[in-house]
């Protein structure tokens, strides 16, 4: 049960939209609904969609909506907009103290990916840095937690302090600083225990230990699955410990991640990596209009709404829907539609970017037959005005005319007309279809329709 | 069935939820009595049951990770009672409320929340789950359980990939007195399992548990092993793996959904132990995938100790799904 997308939600109310041509401010607050649950599916805490979709209705209502390509796209590029601003710019760095050692800290709750990111996080600071880390050990609670430390470290050849389990966290801390300024350790990246963040006695644990020496990273440690308490975890850490980053783990998964958005609203402080597996090169830096398109289970629909946006001529694509729905559709039009598409680059990759694509079998490896097309396109070129626009009138000599003018066979031909009639005939099903689902969104190929014509 | 045929049918009064119906009237223990009387304690601060109160009850499910489609279920649900038996004030909708809660998870279906050990020979039972949920930890809890039930216990440490997990069961299992089947790190675990399950069978246990790495669903090959885990349980041991045990963590979103889905698909899980309730979450999807996917949560964990683990009890849960939220509202803008 994978849970429709923004897209697929803003089908109904899209399709409604396009028939009556004036976006009313009710239409809007029937949007903004839509979005209001995708957001909440999509885990982003309640409270923060109240507030987000409240914002965006209003640069909604005021958007010049029916200039642009469509009004439902143009109302999922706002909410993408918003988002994506929302999450913050992309940030992969690292503060470092101009007085070594760095001192980073990992924070969060039991099972995030703390100990595990801890390594990830050494190895890119060793790599890309060119410094010259040091483990802590401060996780004394979880059963070999202190051993799981110690083979990510044999396994990056880095090295670990600890002192086992019965020295307090605070007292291993102030030691291991000790230690990396004996062995000139540039860094030191300290693992300490998953605890809730109500669990008063642990959360003053990580206030002593930065009471030895404020850590100039605190890094809340975040399981990108979380639901709707992450506004609650990043709130309490926040508070408490003061924290400077936040890293999202376990984003290789299928998960929406609307905890991103939850707790860059609550905490403010901004995302700087993404765990993408359990092996340890698997930590890359933060795409906020990666995040954005994923909460809204997108795909890459948005590139190719803007493709379709900077290419298609937006009353040229009004006056073709018309035609669609008058039968007036001619083979004129037919070419126009084809150069349309064609501005937007090779249909393979279109294709590509349609959301739900990659579940179609066969369509991943789909070839759109290019050759085919300038057959086309020649046929059509050698038609009369008037056979364009009546093609019932292109009889058997006709044809053979077409076919010696455009250099094809009268089979070419033949399956042409053929294909113009179906599609007209599909057209007129597909705009009845409409006006029937209205207020339904059960479209087969979300988008598709208002692409393409 | 969807919660809200099943609902239609038992107000029109149908056998199969007639029975239901008299379970609850029957059922009606203490936890229940106590369960009704925090209702009425909640619902007497409305005097009338308006669409602010029906806002308010649906927030809170919603932040309580229930999920927009069973909120909505179970909105609707009440909104037609309360219509049908035109109840203008509050005035006996506690009953209504605290009844469609539970429905919403039981929905008639047979409690089996007690885990299938068998009478005789080995029961098997096999963890799974995505990364960090707390597997390994509730095995070491239900070991501890069952020992003290007086079976003996014997766990497999098939998770042999992630640092430190073998010698993270080792410590459960030494904390708990029971022995750990174990090969080195990066061997293969369902070869880990075929040893486990025949030292088990030479000792004599009651019980083989059996620990898996974890990982996301949507990794295809590591599923696949898991079914290879599970085969060769199947084959070595008849009717095994009785249990197949997904832990799931409270504080998971609605994810949580696809991952039993999955998990299901590969290993045909029996029932969830829920991990991690004693912090804030309340991991409300799993009504959700009891309404849809019919697996019961059988356990839930509420801490990182031993004697953390306690049997599910769906009146307790439901009532804290939404109670706690509701005294935390108190005073805000919650009542106008
Ligand atoms: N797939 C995936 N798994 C991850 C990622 N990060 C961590 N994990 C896994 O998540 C699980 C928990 O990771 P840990 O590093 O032990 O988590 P922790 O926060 O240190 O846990 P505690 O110390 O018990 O609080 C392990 O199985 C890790 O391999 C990630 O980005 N992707
Ligand atoms: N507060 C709390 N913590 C828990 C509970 N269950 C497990 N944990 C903690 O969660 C963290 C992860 O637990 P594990 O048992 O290692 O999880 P796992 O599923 O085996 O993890 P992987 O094998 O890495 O996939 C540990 O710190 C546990 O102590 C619980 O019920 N409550
Ligand atoms: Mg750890
Ligand atoms: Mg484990």
């Amino acid at each position: 049960m994978a849970f429709e997308g923004l897209a697929e939600r803003l089908q109904g109310t899209i399709q409604r939209i396009k028939g009556k041509g004036k976006v009313s401010e009710a239409d809007v607050k029937e949007m903004m609904k839509e979005v209001r649950f995708a957001l909440i599916e999509a885990d982003v805490n309640l409270k923060v969609v109240k507030e987000f979709v409240k914002k965006v209705s209003e640069r909604a209502v005021g958007v010049d909506v029916m200039k642009s390509l469509t009004p439902g796209q143009q109302v999922i590029k706002i909410v993408k907009d918003e988002l994506t601003q929302l999450m913050g710019g992309e940030q992969s760095s690292i503060q470092f103290a101009s007085k070594p050692p760095t001192i980073i800290m990992m924070v969060g709750l039991q099972g995030a990916g703390k100990t595990t990111t801890t390594g990830k996080l050494a190895n890119i600071i060793r790599k890309k840095y060119n410094r010259n880390p040091l483990l802590v050990a401060a996780d004394i609670y979880r059963p070999a937690a202190i051993q799981q430390l110690e083979t990510i470290g044999k396994q990056l050849s880095l090295p670990v302090f600890s002192m086992g389990i019965d020295v307090s966290p605070v007292e291993i801390v102030r030691q291991a600083l000790e230690k990396a300024k004996e062995d000139h350790n540039d860094v030191i990246i300290i693992d300490t225990a998953g605890r809730l963040h109500i669990d008063e006695k642990l959360m003053q644990e990580l206030k002593d230990i930065t009471s030895i020496k404020q850590p100039d990273e605190v890094f809340l440690v975040v399981d990108a699955m979380t639901g709707q308490d992450a506004v609650n975890v990043a709130q309490s850490f926040n508070e408490t410990v003061g924290i400077t980053g936040v890293i999202l783990t376990k984003l290789d998964g299928d998960t929406r991640g609307g905890a991103a958005l939850s707790i860059r609203s609550v905490a403010g402080k901004p995302i700087k990596f993404v765990g993408m597996g359990e092996k340890m090169d698997a930590l890359e830096s933060f795409h906020p209009e990666r995040m954005a398109s994923r909460i809204l289970g997108m795909g890459d629909m948005l590139s190719l709404i803007e493709k379709a946006q900077e290419n298609v001529d937006v009353e040229k694509a009004k006056e073709l829907e018309e035609k669609f729905r008058t039968q007036s559709f001619t083979f004129d039009d037919f070419i126009e539609q084809m150069n349309q598409v064609k501005k937007m680059g090779p249909l393979e990759d279109i294709i590509k970017m349609l959301p739900g694509a990659g579940k179609i079998k066969g369509l991943e490896n789909a070839k759109v037959d290019e050759k085919q097309m300038v057959r086309v396109e020649a046929i059509i070129y050698a038609m009369t005005p008037h056979e364009k626009t009546t093609p019932s009138i292109i009889n058997s000599s006709r044809k053979k005319r077409i076919a010696k003018g455009s250099g094809t066979s009268i089979q070419d031909i033949n399956r042409l007309l053929k294909q113009f009639e179906d599609m007209k005939k599909m057209m007129k099903q597909m705009s009845s279809n409409m006006q029937q689902q209205k207020g339904k969104k059960k479209m087969k190929m979300p988008g598709l329709d208002s692409l393409f014509k | 069935m969807s919660f809200l045929k099943k609902m239609k049918e038992k107000l029109t009064g149908t056998s199969e939820s007639e029975t239901v119906s008299k379970k609850f009237k029957d059922g009606l223990s203490k936890t229940r009595t106590q369960f009704t009387s925090k209702v009425n304690d909640l619902v007497a601060k409305y005097r009338k049951v308006d669409e602010d109160f029906f806002e308010e009850l649906e927030d809170l499910l919603l932040q309580a990770d229930v999920g927009v489609e069973t909120v909505m279920e179970l909105m609707d649900s009440l909104r037609f009672e309360v219509q049908r038996k035109n109840m203008k004030d509050t005035a006996g909708i506690q009953s209504v409320i605290s009844e469609k809660l539970v429905e919403i998870y039981e929905t008639g279906e047979e409690e089996l929340n007690e885990l299938l050990i068998q009478d005789n020979g080995l029961t098997v039972i096999l963890f799974v789950g995505v990364n960090g949920v707390g597997k390994t930890t509730s095995i070491g809890k239900l070991a501890h359980r069952l020992k003290q039930q007086g079976k003996t216990v014997m766990l497999a440490a098939g998770d042999t990939f992630r640092a430190g997990a073998i010698e993270q069961l080792q410590v459960w299992g030494d904390r708990v007195g029971v022995e750990v089947i174990k090969q080195s790190e990066g061997s293969d675990p369902a070869a880990v399992m075929y040893d486990a399950v025949r030292s088990a069978k030479s000792r004599g246990v009651n019980v083989l548990i059996c620990d898996t790495a974890g990982r996301l669903q949507n990794k295809v090959n590591l599923m696949k092993e898991l079914q290879k885990i599970h085969k060769v349980l199947e084959r070595e041991v008849p009717g095994a793996p009785h249990e197949v045990l997904l832990a799931l963590d409270a504080t998971t979103g609605q994810n949580a959904m696809i991952q039993a889905q999955a998990f299901k698909e590969a290993t045909n899980v029996t029932g969830i132990v829920l991990t991690k309730l004693d912090g804030t979450a309340k991991g409300g999807i799993v009504l959700a995938i009891r309404n849809k996917l019919h697996i019961p949560v059988k356990f839930v964990g509420l801490g990182e100790q031993m004697d953390d683990l306690q049997p599910f009890d769906t009146e307790k849960y439901v009532y804290g799904l939404f109670a706690e939220g509701l005294e935390q509202e108190e005073g805000n803008d919650f009542k106008n």
